[in-house]
């Protein structure tokens, strides 16, 4: 087993690695990267608790390979706030909605809201339901989560905000 | 879970793939978007020990529509299709399936070639590729082939794809105007495969059908073309009681097993029902009453 070289963009950095193939991108972010805000639920593709955004879609990184994200940009949780004490607006209204209790989805879930609210707009509690579907909470009976992302898209809204943060991804990430 | 050690290639064009895959044989595989694959390699349900993946390959994802069909690339991400305009609007039995496919995660990362080429039973959109009569194309080292998807699904994870062939391409023949198709998916919550889904793709001349396509995905070893509710309801109205008699045939000619998802008579009354809805679906889409 030959091992291969990658170099995968995370949150902005180039981070480069020789690992094994079989290395799964979750367990990149989390042991070569260092980034344990990506947690892994149940390893087989249901629970969501892994998602990251992979140029600009979430994935379950537990069902993708490191080597399959060479030379893509990754987001995790950790990428999502703009710099200390300040949180995106899909973290705010996790926070203000109590989006959460044990929080082992959140990362997750967080980041599949992120996705849906910057490529759609106005959308409605059904398309909400639908697109956290693979996003799985074992606490809140998911209606909380849903209000917290109601509340994140009219914080969004307000702010015009999405387009602006992912520029700033862009910036970062070609130093 | 970690999957069992393997050699990984990432090719940059599709001859390469073709060496690769010709060089290591039954021992290589191709990846796709690796939503099937890396879950069976990570329970260690499978072993493979050379990868070939197409994601470095440029040219494989597109949804073109030309002379006669949409042409489909196959490594076009199964999120695509769900949204593809052209698609909604020339096979929206497609969009469907696209739309009820696992869950939006997996959307994000799976391809419409991967869905199809690992042919697993319950995978939905071998069941839609029947129904609307696709080809697919076959590139091997001399050159390329059709199959049709009549042709295409052998057996659980068997196609007709030779071990030294990748598909490459989708093709969707239009059908006529007045026509229109559906995909009727059960399931009990998202992680499960569905109990039963079905396709159905009709075409019209005035209130008769002229042409069919019916296909299940789940109720049996591969998915299952309905040839004889096909032929039964074309030249027909379709009456309340000439859909319960095509559905009847679907529920009969299907091959339920009774397993954790429901017993075999629970499954062919689940499809009794699923079918009428698809048919109407169709019906009403293809611009029937």
């Amino acid at each position: 087993m030959e091992k291969k070289q990658v170099s995968i963009i995370v949150n902005g950095e180039r981070k480069e690695a020789e690992i094994e193939p079989r290395m799964l991108l979750a367990h990149f972010l989390r042991e070569v990267v260092g980034l344990t805000g990506t947690h892994i639920g149940c390893d087989t593709t249901n629970c969501g608790a892994c998602t990251v955004i992979l140029n600009g879609r979430a994935v379950k990184s537990c069902t993708v390979l490191a080597v399959q994200a060479n030379n893509t940009k990754i987001l995790t949780i950790e990428g999502l706030s703009r710099g200390q004490n300040k949180l995106h607006p899909v973290q705010k209204a996790f926070v203000d909605k109590q989006g959460f209790q044990c929080g082992y989805c959140t990362s997750g879930m967080i980041l599949t809201s992120y996705w849906l609210l910057k490529n759609r707009k106005n959308v409605s509690e059904e398309e909400i339901r639908a697109a956290i579907s693979g996003n799985l909470c074992r606490c809140t009976g998911y209606d909380s989560i849903v209000e917290s992302i109601k509340e994140a898209q009219e914080m969004m809204k307000e702010e015009g905000d999405a387009l602006e943060h992912e520029q700033e991804i862009t910036v970062r990430s070609k130093r | 879970m970690i999957p069992p050690p393997f050699d990984y290639f990432a090719p940059t064009d599709i001859q390469e793939a073709l060496d690769l895959l010709n060089k290591y044989g039954e021992e290589a595989k191709i990846l796709a978007g690796g939503q099937s694959l890396m879950p069976l390699l990570k329970a260690r349900i499978t072993t493979i020990p050379y990868l070939i993946s197409l994601s470095e390959i440029r040219g494989l994802s597109y949804i073109d529509e030309r002379k006669g069909a949409l042409h489909i690339g196959a490594m076009t991400l199964d999120c695509d299709i769900e949204l593809s305009g052209i698609i909604k609007k020339r096979f929206p039995i497609l969009a469907d399936a696209a739309g009820q496919l696992a869950d939006p995660l997996v959307r994000n990362m799976g391809t419409i070639g991967g869905n199809i080429s690992h042919a697993d039973p319950s995978n939905d959109l071998p069941a839609v590729m029947n129904a609307i009569g696709a080809t697919m194309i076959a590139k091997g080292r001399k050159g390329s082939r059709e199959i049709n998807a009549s042709d295409f699904f052998i057996d659980t994870f068997t196609t007709a794809l030779d071990h030294g062939e990748i598909l490459t391409e989708i093709r969707l023949p239009f059908w006529g105007n007045s026509s229109g198709g559906s995909y009727v998916k059960f399931k009990k919550g998202t992680w499960n495969f569905s109990v039963a889904a079905v396709a159905v793709q009709l075409e019209l001349d005035g209130k008769k059908v002229i042409r069919s396509g019916i296909a299940t995905t789940s109720v049996g070893p591969r998915t299952l073309k309905m040839e004889k509710a096909e032929k039964f309801i074309i030249g027909k109205e379709l009456t309340e009681d000439t859909i319960k008699q095509a559905a009847e045939m679907v529920a009969r000619d299907s091959q339920p097993a009774s397993d954790s998802y429901g017993s075999e008579e629970y499954k062919r009354e689940i499809l009794r029902r699923i079918t009428t809805d698809a048919i109407k679906n169709a019906h009403k889409r293809a611009g029937g009453e």
